[in-house]
């Protein structure tokens, strides 16, 4: 790196010098327990146990299938697509009708909305716990719908609880973005009289994709990786959604650490796969949130 | 900006004017339903949490059962139950331990990384890169690093036998060695946020201060970080909430029990457990809600500062 360093025409501080070996340094120490994961995880438990992890051979792949049938991956990644995919798309369909009035109107209760829905992310998910419990536990249904009976451990239960948590963070991000939309826009649709309605949908909608995108990344990600809600909220261990299944795999796993590898790599591939394809909308979600604009 | 209109009532009725009466009930209906949503499952329970704070509830009775007991629920959380002090202490700890280990390196590694240099966008990516995992996850991963028998780090320092460290089992120290693999995790956050801070400060502030001669240490301290109240707001406030929401990790390794007590899991341990202590873990919550109250309503003067 220090090669690298010196092509360029600037003349070499060591202040510079310095800050590469340091980021160096950190970024593979950064790394290593993944790919520390990662490499174990393509290893025969026999080779390694007679070897130590401190070896190199033993390549197999064994321990995913195994992982794979073990932890009952098919069934929670099942799970988490029946809780992912509706929490994400009604999240954003609410926080995108909230953030459009908040944009495109000038009500009185406009501010004192905004902050309602924007603090509703920030509280801890233990201060909704017990009333929430006590309401699914309570909310009484047939048992042809619900095992329970009621719709405590159920699907709607973890989906209710991850939409009315997200929904506040998107439309604070959503109403900033559809303030810097030119209003001009708007109002050439008013002229043409198009309603509220296909205001909405036609016009500022469209617009928003980018914040869209980012925004369902982000969530996509927060929703796979939420641990809590369904640990709450269900009891039934073939129901649970991978993150929330990581509490009862504990005794599958950690007597074999090639397989307690595999294991976490199967579960980090999702996220990782949207890391490395979409980290633009990733960083752009995150940062639309903290930062305006 | 849309606000403007605020400001300036003259504009007001002639965009009232343009609605329709399907057009009124539409706006209704868009602003009714989310906020039914949000009050009806994060605000009404929030508030429930804090009242039942004040009952006896079991949890199993009727509500027309439940007697209110003023202070009783604090005071034996106080007073008669033996993790809460260490749950506090922990979660001190946790907040203490996050703002000058991985908050202020996610800080420096931004600023770091602000400059042009080489490889900076790889740099980025790799802290990261632990961002996007679950907490839960990251306890599974660190798992193969500190176990007593497989793990890396007592290899590393060539611990044999008895002398084995279980660094997520032993209560002296599985904390700090949770500490380290949720700092992993956030110190990659904020970097990101700070990043994006600096990334939006005015370039011709930085050429100011260079053509006044200032070197780069008293640039940042007098030019930069003062620009960056916002995001330093940000920051603290996130860090405050991430320290209080911790739980992931020390329930998915030891359900929060043995020297990883935390406000959280004593919480979950009271409300989904056996016992089923409905007011006393409300109780519990509710000291969490008052917390976050106090930077919840930081963060809000903040962020609506900037709408104006």
């Amino acid at each position: 790196m220090t090669a690298a360093v010196k092509k360029r025409r600037k003349p070499v501080r060591p202040a510079r010098v310095v800050l590469q070996a340091f980021l160096i340094v950190m970024a593979v120490g950064w790394i290593f327990p993944i790919a520390w994961a990662v490499y174990n995880s393509l290893r025969d438990f026999d080779y390694t146990s007679v070897n130590g992890y401190f070896s190199v051979g033993g390549f197999t792949l064994d321990n995913y299938v195994e992982a794979w049938s073990r932890g009952e991956f098919g069934q929670s990644f099942y799970n988490t697509a029946i809780i992912v995919i509706p929490s994400v798309l009604i999240t954003l369909l609410l926080a995108s009708m909230v953030a459009f009035v908040l944009a495109r109107f000038s009500f009185p209760f406009n501010l004192t909305l905004l902050a309602l829905f924007t603090a509703a992310n920030l509280l801890p998910q233990q201060a909704l716990l017990v009333p929430l419990f006590r309401l699914f536990l309570n909310f009484e249904l047939s048992y042809d719908v619900s095992d329970s009976g009621s719709l405590y451990d159920t699907y709607v239960a973890v989906i209710a609880a991850n939409i009315a948590f997200q929904t506040g963070f998107c439309t604070f991000v959503l109403s900033n973005y559809m303030k810097t939309l030119p209003r001009e826009l708007t109002e050439a649709a008013l002229v043409d009289g198009a309603g509220v309605l296909r205001r909405y949908w036609q016009l500022v909608l469209p617009l928003c994709r980018p914040a869209l995108a980012a925004l369902a990344t982000l969530q996509i990600t927060w929703v796979y990786n939420d641990f809590f809600w369904a640990v709450a909220f269900m009891r039934t261990g073939d129901k649970m959604p991978v993150t929330s299944s990581l509490q009862n795999l504990r005794g599958q796993f950690f007597t074999d650490y090639n397989l307690l590898s595999a294991g976490s790599v199967i579960v980090a591939i999702p996220t990782l796969i949207i890391f490395f394809v979409l980290q633009r909308h990733l960083r752009a979600g995150l940062t639309l949130g903290a930062t305006k604009g | 900006m849309a606000d403007q209109a605020v400001r300036r009532p003259p504009r007001r009725p002639r965009r009232v004017r343009t609605l329709s009466g399907v057009d009124v009930l539409t706006v209704a209906l868009m602003v009714a339903v989310p906020t039914v949503v949000v009050v009806g499952l994060v605000w009404g329970p929030a508030l429930a949490t804090v009242l039942l704070s004040f009952t006896d509830w079991n949890g199993i009775g009727n509500l027309s059962e439940i007697n209110f007991v003023g202070w009783q629920n604090y005071e034996d959380a106080t007073t008669n139950y033996p993790p809460f002090g260490p749950a506090i202490r922990h979660n001190v700890l946790w907040l203490v331990v996050f703002f000058v280990g991985p908050t202020l390196l996610g800080v420096i590694l931004a600023v770091m990384l602000d400059r042009e240099l080489r490889g900076s966008r790889i740099y980025q990516s790799i802290f990261f890169m632990p961002v996007v995992l679950s907490l839960a996850l990251v306890g599974f991963i660190w798992q193969l690093i500190y176990s007593r028998d497989q793990g890396l780090l007592n290899e590393v320092l060539g611990l044999e036998g008895g002398a084995r460290i279980d660094f997520f089992g032993n209560p002296d120290i599985n904390l700090w060695a949770v500490l380290v693999a949720a700092g992993w995790r956030h110190t990659g956050y904020i970097m990101l946020l700070y990043l994006a801070g600096l990334k939006a400060v005015d370039p011709a502030l930085r050429e100011a201060a260079a053509v006044d001669g200032a070197g780069e240490v008293r640039t940042f301290l007098r030019v930069i970080w003062p620009v960056m109240r916002p995001v330093n707001i940000v920051i603290l406030v996130i860090t405050v909430i991430e320290s209080l929401r911790a739980f992931d990790i020390a329930w998915v390794i030891n359900k929060g029990r043995n020297g990883l007590e935390l406000i959280s899991t004593l919480v979950t341990q009271n409300v989904i457990g056996e016992a089923s202590r409905v007011g006393f873990g409300s109780a519990l919550a509710t000291i969490m809600i008052a917390i976050s109250t106090v930077f919840i309503v930081i963060y809000l003067i903040q962020v609506m500062r900037e709408q104006k």
